[in-house]
């Protein structure tokens, strides 16, 4: 990031140098020899000089020099070679939300990167479908998520703290809402949140959850859906195991409340056109059902 | 000795032209350089119409967050069909247009070498619009897949409609019309030019329409080919392009961009090339350093066809690759800037006239100078990780081709248009014009500069209300409908002054080149007697017998003062 800093100063400085010199001459030339009333006949006819043609190419050069070494040096510190080393997480690009995996601990997770604050970590970024592009604007850098050519970054958030970012390459109708959230916590925190998403869930076996449960497995969800510890198994969408525990669902469309998954469930695509989710055409027992199922696989 | 090399036949039948018929007929039937010119002029003045409300509908949509007025469906067919317009269908066409028109007026030539080619350059050119925009009233709708249409999104399973087939088959066609209007070009330029018109005493416009030509006939094959294995995939069930079935979808990334950056200085050097024109006459003085001037050019043609990645450092190609490119893409500034400099200096000393082409070939360079210096960081790798694919980059582009490629249409517009007509275009309603451009051009991208760098993306049709966003985009699409009302001001102006301009005589601004030498309009045959052609100026050598320029002078002469 220093390096970064250090090569926009750089960049911004030279621009509003070379942009101030040239309005500062074309504001003189506007001033000075713009044709006065009464003058006559043609001004000295200057055909240029060579001495001059020199000077402008060579000082360019020298600039463009300087700007290339540091652009080579800080994409090296940006982004340094990762050695082969195996990825602490893997973020894979759907249409249009992002499945997130921490392989060692085999946890999945949705639309959210959870981090140690202060740690640098080796991210894989794959793409199911179309290309897509990870962008967290505060944590620098934006790579691209490519079908059949998968990419590695290194990903530090130095602080603890939520950072907002989006797909930053066009990936079709719901583009503008496949937002994805970085959360930065302290080492606690985040092993904490690590065991607790590794975890089984216990399936409820009373109530309106448990009927959730049944329902879940006997209608289409599980086609696409995950659920750790039942037979829902595809990843069509986002792994639904801790949903609760998430800000967001939908990519950011809404915030995540028992309420909002009821709408959503209802009808998807009035929150999100497009989105590749159908409208189930559920009824609203089987919906309140669904999502006591999905809150309870949190307690 | 004649600088006519016969490859062309001397045609031995009149052509069909303006003649005495003036209908309808005249134009659709006609071959004249002029008569396709002006038709190519009317052409692009409607797609920029067309291109222009789809940007309104555009920045309408997105004056503020959240907003419903459009779908995602029809955002996404309205900012592709706004690249592909504007690209393909004003800028490009115009500039070819403005080429047809005056390439044979400025080298003292009856006609193209091939004119029913050119007729053909033009009618692909309409027809491919006409197939493009045809797609609106299939029930597919227009494509939506961006004007890039990065693969594997535009392939047939994840974009079922027909959209991006007639995007392809559009562009197909009109691509084939500017292929051979290059060919015309580099063929015309070559072995058309009157005696005594040496390579070095050509008018600027025409070196760098004969490099522009050259890019033409370099690279619209390659985007040619790319169509042709897109089309392949999705009516055919081919997989150059699909990743999951052993395609790559980089490798139409390295197609799109190894045309589509070349296709960048397509559109501006041409402009480079009006502005050559403009700023002298206006200035009174010869353009200084004709040959860096000229030279430059050539750099910048070459160097252009070895950079297309810079378009893609966040696809993943590695750094080795990326600082390649970087470099290459950095090296395109030195000889954009010695052009620069060499503007500067043609208008130090002068005795400047600031009529309306002026205005606009000043602002020209201030604007471009901006989208210039945008363009050197972003070339940079680790900045282009930072702000690519943000607003950031559609105001760089946009201060390139509107700033820049636009800014000078609009000024060859004026400069030509009393050769054109025979007749002045307003200078009142042309100020105008001018000042609503600047304001609203501004007011539009600057501040998307700063949108980007805040982090908001490109190609979104709705945004989260984050802090400023919401106030700064409105204010962009305020100036959008300032830009509106500057473009009504010029329609207006055309009409107007089509109907009641005053009369232009053949040379109203008292300039150089040989298309100043017939009359306004010319006719049919272009030159009743070709001046002499002893220098670069030829109307200055006839006009000051005794200082005339030097025949083939030192190159670059010493001025007392310079
Ligand atoms: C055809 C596949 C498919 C089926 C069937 C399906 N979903 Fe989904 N679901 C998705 C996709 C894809 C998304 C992600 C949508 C997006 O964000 O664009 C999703 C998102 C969700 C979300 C929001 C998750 C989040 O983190 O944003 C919930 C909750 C959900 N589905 C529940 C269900 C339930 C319950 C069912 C059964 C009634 C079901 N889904 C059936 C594909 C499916
Ligand atoms: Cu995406
Ligand atoms: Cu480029």
């Amino acid at each position: 990031m220093e390096a970064l800093a250090g090569l926009t100063y750089y960049t911004i400085a030279i621009s509003v140098v070379i942009l101030g010199i040239i309005v500062i001459a074309v504001a003189y030339i506007i001033i000075r020899f713009r044709k006065k009333s009464g003058e006559e006949g043609e001004p000295y006819q200057d055909f240029g000089s060579l001495k001059l043609e020199i000077t402008w190419t060579l000082i360019p050069v020298a600039i463009v020099a300087v700007l290339f070494l540091l652009t080579c040096s800080t994409m090296r510190a940006v982004d340094p070679p990762s050695a082969d080393r195996e990825p602490d997480i893997i973020i894979i690009g759907h249409q249009w939300w992002w499945e997130i995996v921490y392989p060692e601990s085999g946890v999945i997770t949705a639309n959210e990167v959870h981090l140690p604050a202060g740690r640098q970590l080796l991210a894989r970024l794959e793409s199911i479908d179309v290309i897509h592009d990870f962008w967290v604007p505060e944590l620098g850098r934006k790579i691209d998520l490519v079908p059949g050519h998968p990419n590695y970054m290194w990903i530090v958030a130095g602080e603890p703290g939520v950072y907002l970012g989006a797909c930053a390459e066009f990936c079709g109708a719901q583009h503008a809402n496949m937002r994805i959230r970085v959360i930065a916590q302290t080492e606690e925190e985040f092993s904490e949140w690590l065991t607790r998403q590794a975890r089984i869930p216990e399936t409820p076996s009373t109530g309106i959850a448990a009927e959730g449960a049944k329902i879940f497995q006997e209608i289409a969800c599980m086609n696409c859906h995950t659920i750790a510890g039942t037979p829902a198994a595809a990843r069509v969408g986002p792994s639904l195991t801790y949903l609760a525990t998430r800000d967001t669902i939908g990519a950011g469309v809404l915030t995540n409340t028992p309420d909002n998954i009821a709408k959503w469930l209802k009808n998807p695509a009035k929150y999100k056109p497009g989105s590749l989710m159908p409208n189930m055409k559920l009824t609203d027992e089987q919906v309140n059902a669904i999502v006591a199922y999905l809150e309870a696989l949190d307690e | 000795m004649s600088s006519r090399i016969p490859i062309v036949p001397e045609s031995t039948e009149p052509l069909p032209g303006l003649g005495e018929n003036t209908g309808l007929l005249s134009w659709v039937a006609s071959i004249d350089h002029k008569q396709i010119g002006i038709m190519y002029l009317i052409g692009t003045l409607i797609y920029f119409v067309i291109g222009g409300l789809e940007a309104l509908m555009i920045r309408t949509q997105l004056a503020k967050p959240g907003s419903e007025l459009l779908s995602p469906e029809m955002y996404n067919q309205l900012f592709t069909m706004h690249g592909t317009t504007m690209i393909f269908f004003v800028v490009m066409p115009f500039l070819i247009g403005v080429g047809v028109y005056l390439v044979p007026l400025m080298i003292g030539a009856r006609d193209m070498a091939f004119p029913r080619l050119n007729a053909l350059s033009f009618w692909l050119f309409a027809f491919g619009g006409v197939l493009l925009y045809y797609s609106f009233f299939t029930q597919s709708g227009a494509p939506d897949v961006g004007w890039f249409a990065y693969a594997p999104l535009s392939e047939k399973p994840f974009s079922l409609n027909n959209g991006p087939t007639y995007w392809a088959l559009g562009l197909l066609v009109s691509g084939i019309g500017s292929l051979i209007s290059g060919l015309n070009n580099v063929v015309t330029i070559l072995t058309m030019r009157t005696p005594g018109m040496t390579m070095r005493r050509l008018p600027l416009f025409v070196w760098m329409m004969l490099v522009t030509s050259f890019l033409l006939v370099f690279v619209i094959p390659i985007i040619t080919s790319a169509f042709v294995m897109l089309l392949l995939d999705r009516l055919l069930g081919a997989t150059f392009f699909t990743p999951a079935f052993g395609g790559s979808a980089i490798l139409w990334q390295h197609f799109f961009w190894g045309f589509g950056h070349p296709e960048v200085y397509i559109l501006v050097l041409p402009a480079f090339g009006i502005v050559s024109e403009v700023i002298p006459v206006f200035s009174r003085k010869p353009i200084y350093g004709y040959e860096f001037v000229a030279g430059s050019t050539v750099a910048i043609g070459l160097l252009s066809l070895g950079v297309w990645a810079h378009h893609m450092f966040a696809v993943g190609l590695g750094n080795v690759a990326n600082a390649y490119f970087s470099l290459a893409s950095m090296l395109i500034a030195i000889p954009t800037g010695i052009k620069v400099l060499n503007w500067v200096s043609t208008m130090w000393g002068g005795r400047i006239n600031f009529a309306v082409p002026m205005l606009f070939a000043t602002a020209f360079i201030i604007e471009f100078v901006v989208g210039g210096l945008s363009g050197v960081a972003i070339a940079s790798v680790p900045i282009d990780w930072v702000v690519t694919d943000s607003y950031f980059i559609v105001a760089h582009f946009h201060y390139t081709i509107f700033g820049g490629s636009l800014f000078a249409i609009f000024a060859g517009v004026y400069y030509w248009f009393p050769k054109f007509t025979g007749r002045m275009m307003s200078e009142t309603l042309g100020k105008w014009h001018f000042w609503l451009t600047v304001v609203g051009f501004n007011m539009t991208f600057f501040i998307q500069h700063f949108l980007g760098v805040m982090g908001m993306p490109r190609r979104t049709y709705t945004y989260h209300d984050m802090p400023y966003w919401g106030s700064m985009n409105l204010i962009s699409t305020i100036g959008a409908f300032i830009i509106a009302l500057s473009v009504l001001v010029f329609i207006w102006n055309i009409i107007v002054s089509l109907r009641k301009g005053e009369p232009a005589g053949d040379n109203p601004w008292k300039a150089w080149t040989l298309e100043w030498a017939t009359t306004s309009p010319p006719p049919v045959y272009n030159f009743k007697l070709v001046p002499p052609v002893r220098g670069r100026r030829p109307l200055w050598d006839l006009a000051h017998p005794d200082s005339p320029d030097e025949p083939d002078a030192k190159i670059v002469t010493e001025g007392p003062n310079g």
